[in-house]
């Protein structure tokens, strides 16, 4: 199925579809139809998804359609009605198995649904599936699932980034019209680097966090994976706002944030922190997101280089605090209630042990072990407590760029999609490809990953723009600022 | 069984030991729901039937914090003289076990809701001030079931996510004695400021005494033993005693006493090693980060204080020094809430304090104790005692018959007056009638009277009893002495 420019359904961006439904181009039946059908044609290679929610989705479309003819007579549409989108596995939905893509957690069917994915459903949203991830959210690369490794789109050998990498995948292919991931140390925005999509991770308690499957509970949060910005503030306006359910969301007003976007960037001022040009980064990369600056420098922002000089201590803060939450997050998978339980135990002990130790994989207990270490009497002051006042100051680094700068710009990834297996083996390797993005969600500030280039290899690389707390709204029209000036977000992944 | 009943300092053959007993209170706070979600906190309802996915620990759900928790909290704080913490925050406690569904329970470490109170207790009429470390909220765990089940053990999660408030003093109460007074204190209190019910059997009131000995006048202090299942005061007491015997023993054969955690096992009066030090559990705490820390304005904890009802302390003093009440009386009548409010009512109703505490701790309570049942569920209310009462300082009835009247009352729950009525109880004072019973009663004993005439005066009293027996106790003794007199000295009786 085409659209009438001749494109196929499933490549149209959110609101192209949102444009197509509305003026009766296709239906929403027609539209569910293109997805699966794709999904059918490339999933065998990408594997992004752990489970399909086809009947789900058809029952969307056909309330869609509905609701579409209703509405050329005048009744109201809500914004996604019959927009297929992927759910990544770690957010609950109510009746569909959620396993965070974990052994674990195999057969567990929440009996809710995660205040997005409610709020998604109320707006039209037909679920496309449940997108593949690693473990509990923990890794890079998608290869930590217990399920499946998923395939970059733009070239089957090699990664999509993690941890969202299915929600990335499932939208770069064409398999859905966009996604919701979940970002603790970048992994919305490093799949979104890597797979040529845009990816949001919000502030810190800008959308509710509820029924999102924690990994690391004040550094976790819940934002989109698109096509484009546009797509972007749409999914974004969606999500956000106060939960009553979640005590950590911002009591703080939603703007309108898609209105916004046109609004004018000139005499912007945006910060290039010297801290993030570092050695030993990819010059491909480092050449693809210098011409973005100039880019800017072009529309009329100020650039200025900035300092923020506590950068080199976050991951290693990063890898005390989220580990540690993990570790206490993860206590309740203990083959009591739910999930998987070892067989023939005959000591509760030794049921505690061996259901986790057959349950988690290697990542997870790696990551458990960490943690439990870190928060242990006599290590707390140490590591624990000593990470905490690391994120204050890297929090007051931020605080204090952003008294002279509107925006910080830097690299989303230090290289582009690198190799299956490349690093599955070498896990301090994995954690510095997210080197760029884990200062942001230490600091709870929000920030965005945009397409601004591809190597000669033709992979995606991504540019960060950070923002002020709860400014999600100049990040977004900063950004498609530079969309409107480019065309890297109008390329599609190759693969067929 | 070495149980003995000393209740205080054990002596040696050298040495004599002081125990210092710290008391950690486990309180159930009577909030409708529990501490972090909607579900119920009622008492005995069938296994997981007050349980939604957080309370039960689902994957992704997250607390949300029950705000009449921490007005309650606030209260006790304010209630026991401590600081109220104006930004608190709550922390995990990690382990793993069946009945704890997240894996941690939520509590407070660091920053506990109220600090540095105190607690007056009364100890064989001597007062003394009790210091409170602490008072901090957390969440209750599940229950583990055995019984019944074959091969398996089964989990009930009502309890858990139920609100206490855990209330710890400091290590300086040095008797069984003290440690219980402060315990009945506390449990009156809590009670008093309606934030608990204070049901020790059904575990809203639990208490884990730490206690160690060191040679009296030593200030150091020796290896503390922590007890557990404890759910009555008499097992409290019990425990205490017998750890303080079988610490003394170990010390005077010159071992040490290993710091630990006993169970109290009522069955056989011991208590016997749960977990040693080195077994102990490293709970790892850290704040927690699903909820943010817990602020309290000003304007919040001044609306508590005043929302605070008179303090039983308070209580007792005011009945002593307006009412003139004896300590014994002002103890009495304010040991429940409800005693006082009867007590009070009676007043309202026009009693005097001291005859209305009189009948109330005497006859009221008599009767109560006999069924027992609660003041609240008096067949007779303070406006029928006030009635009855006044009554008797009419001269309608007399004291002595009184006692009957209010008997008839307790059956039957009528007022006084139709009761006197019915039972033709009312006190006779017309002149004419009682003339004619002293006629009949200086017949019948007319070797007494003339005994007396020959100044035998004692005799006057053996004369007045039969005079009042005749009446069936109705005659009122006053007129029935005056007319008496008047009779025998042949005079007006002026």
């Amino acid at each position: 199925m085409v659209s009438p420019t001749g494109q196929a359904l499933h490549d149209l961006t959110l609101h192209e579809m949102q444009d197509g439904l509305a003026r009766r181009a296709f239906s929403a039946a027609e539209l569910i139809r293109s997805i699966y059908d794709r999904i059918g044609a490339v999933e065998p290679a990408v594997r992004a998804f752990v489970a399909l929610t086809r009947e789900r989705a058809e029952a969307a479309a056909v309330k869609a359609d509905r609701t579409l003819k209703a509405g050329g007579k005048g009744g109201a549409v809500p914004p996604l009605t019959g927009i297929p989108i992927g759910i990544k596995d770690n957010l609950c939905t109510a009746g569909v198995e959620t396993a965070c893509a974990s052994k674990i957690l195999k057969g567990f069917v929440p009996p809710y649904n995660a205040t997005v994915v409610e709020r998604l459903e109320r707006l039209g949203m037909a679920m496309v599936g449940k997108t593949n991830m690693d473990e509990f959210a923990m890794g890079s690369s998608t290869e930590n699932s217990a399920v499946a490794v998923t395939s970059n789109p733009w070239d089957t050998t090699r990664i999509p980034g993690g941890s969202s990498g299915g929600s990335a995948a499932a939208v770069a292919a064409g398999c859905a019209a966009a996604a919701l991931g979940s970002d603790t140390g970048g992994s919305i925005r490093q799949p979104a680097a890597l797979c040529g999509l845009v990816g949001l991770k919000p502030t810190y308690g800008r959308v509710s966090r509820y029924g999102l499957i924690a990994f690391a509970s004040s550094l976790d949060q819940i934002g989109p994976l698109t096509k484009d910005v546009t797509d972007c503030a749409i999914l974004l306006q969606a999500i956000a706002g106060h939960d009553p359910r979640d005590s950590t969301s911002a009591s703080i007003d939603v703007p309108e944030y898609r209105a916004a976007l046109g609004e004018p960037v000139g005499g912007l001022r945006l910060g290039v922190p010297k801290e993030y040009f570092v050695e030993g980064m990819d010059p491909e990369v480092e050449r693809a997101v210098r011409e973005a600056i100039r880019v800017y420098e072009k529309m009329g922002l100020a650039v200025r280089e900035i300092s923020l000089p506590h950068t080199r201590y976050a991951v290693a803060a990063y890898y005390l605090v989220a580990t540690a939450e993990a570790s206490s997050n993860l206590a309740r998978y203990d083959g009591v209630k739910y999930g998987y339980r070892t067989a023939g135990a005959s000591t509760l002990a030794e049921m505690y042990a061996r259901s986790r130790a057959e349950g988690f994989g290697p990542e997870v207990k790696r990551r458990i072990m960490l943690g439990t270490y870190a928060l242990s009497a006599g290590y707390y002051n140490a590591y624990y407590q000593k990470a905490q006042q690391v994120r204050t100051l890297l929090r007051r680094d931020f605080d204090g760029a952003f008294a002279d700068v509107d925006l910080i710009v830097t690299p989303t990834t230090p290289t582009p999609a690198f190799r299956i297996g490349e690093k599955a083996d070498d896990p301090l390797q994995m954690y510095l490809s997210d080197i760029f993005t884990i200062s942001v969600n230490l600091a709870g500030i929000p920030a965005l990953s945009m397409p601004c280039g591809v190597t000669r290899t033709n992979l995606p690389v991504g540019l960060q723009l950070l923002g002020k707390p709860f400014d999600e709204a100049t990040l977004l029209r900063t950004a498609y600022a530079y969309e409107r000036e480019t065309e890297w977000h109008k390329r599609r992944a190759p693969v067929a | 069984m070495a149980q003995e009943k000393s209740a205080g300092r054990m002596t040696a053959s050298s040495v004599t030991y002081e125990p210092v007993i710290g008391m950690e209170v486990h309180c159930q706070l009577s909030t409708k729901s529990k501490l972090f979600c909607g579900c119920s906190t009622a008492f005995g309802a069938p296994p997981n039937s007050q349980v939604c996915p957080v309370c039960a620990g689902l994957p992704g759900v997250l607390p949300v914090l029950n705000r009449r928790a921490v007005e309650m909290g606030v209260t006790a704080g304010l209630a026991t003289g401590c600081s109220i913490t104006p930004f608190s925050r709550f922390a995990r406690k990690n382990y793993f076990y069946p009945d704890l569904p997240k894996g941690y329970q939520i509590s407070q470490y660091e920053l506990p809701i109220c600090q540095h109170g105190a607690l007056e207790i009364t100890v064989n009429g001597a007062t003394k001030r009790v210091r409170i470390r602490r008072i901090h909220l957390e969440e209750d765990a599940g229950k583990n079931l055995h019984e019944g089940i074959a091969e398996a053990s089964h989990v009930d999660l009502n309890r858990a996510g139920v609100p206490l408030l855990e209330i710890v003093s400091e290590p300086e109460l040095h008797s069984v004695d003290e440690a219980v007074a402060y315990l009945k204190t506390l449990r009156e209190l809590v009670v008093h400021l309606g934030i608990s019910d204070g049901n020790m059997e059904e575990g809203s009131f639990r208490c884990e005494p730490n206690l160690s000995l060191r040679p009296l006048g030593s200030t150091a202090l020796g290896s503390r033993v922590e007890m557990k299942n404890i759910n009555s005061f008499r097992f409290v007491q019990h425990a205490m005693e017998y750890e303080i015997v079988r610490q003394s023993k170990l010390l005077e054969r010159g071992e040490r006493v290993a710091q630990e955690t006993r169970l109290w096992d009522p069955d056989r009066g011991v208590t016997a090693t749960m977990r040693s030090k080195e077994e102990a559990h490293d709970y790892r705490y850290f704040p927690e980060p699903d909820l943010v820390p817990l602020q309290l304005p000003a304007s919040f904890i001044e609306e508590r204080r005043r929302a605070l009802p008179e303090l039983p302390a308070a209580r007792r003093q005011r009945y002593r020094d307006v009412y003139g009440l004896s300590d014994y009386d002002a103890g009495v009548l304010t040991a429940t809430p409800a005693t006082a409010a009867f007590f009070e009512a009676a007043l309202a109703e026009g009693a005097r304090p001291k005859t209305a505490s009189n009948w109330v701790t005497v006859e009221l309570f008599g009767h109560l104790n006999k069924e027992g049942r609660a003041i609240e569920q008096s067949p007779v209310s303070a406006a029928q005692l006030a009635g009855l009462l006044a009554l008797i300082d009419r001269g309608v009835v007399s004291t002595t018959l009184a006692k009957s009247v209010f008997e008839k009352m307790y059956r039957t729950g009528h007022d006084a007056p139709r009761v006197i009525e019915e039972e033709g109880l009312a006190q006779v004072s017309d002149a004419g009638e009682l003339d004619r019973l002293l006629d009949e009663v200086c017949r019948r004993h007319a070797a007494e009277v003339e005994a007396y005439r020959q100044g035998k005066e004692k005799l006057f009293g053996f004369l007045v009893g039969q005079a009042m027996k005749a009446s069936g106790g109705r005659a009122n003794p006053a007129e029935i002495n005056r007319l008496l007199k008047q009779r025998l000295t042949g005079g007006t009786g002026t």
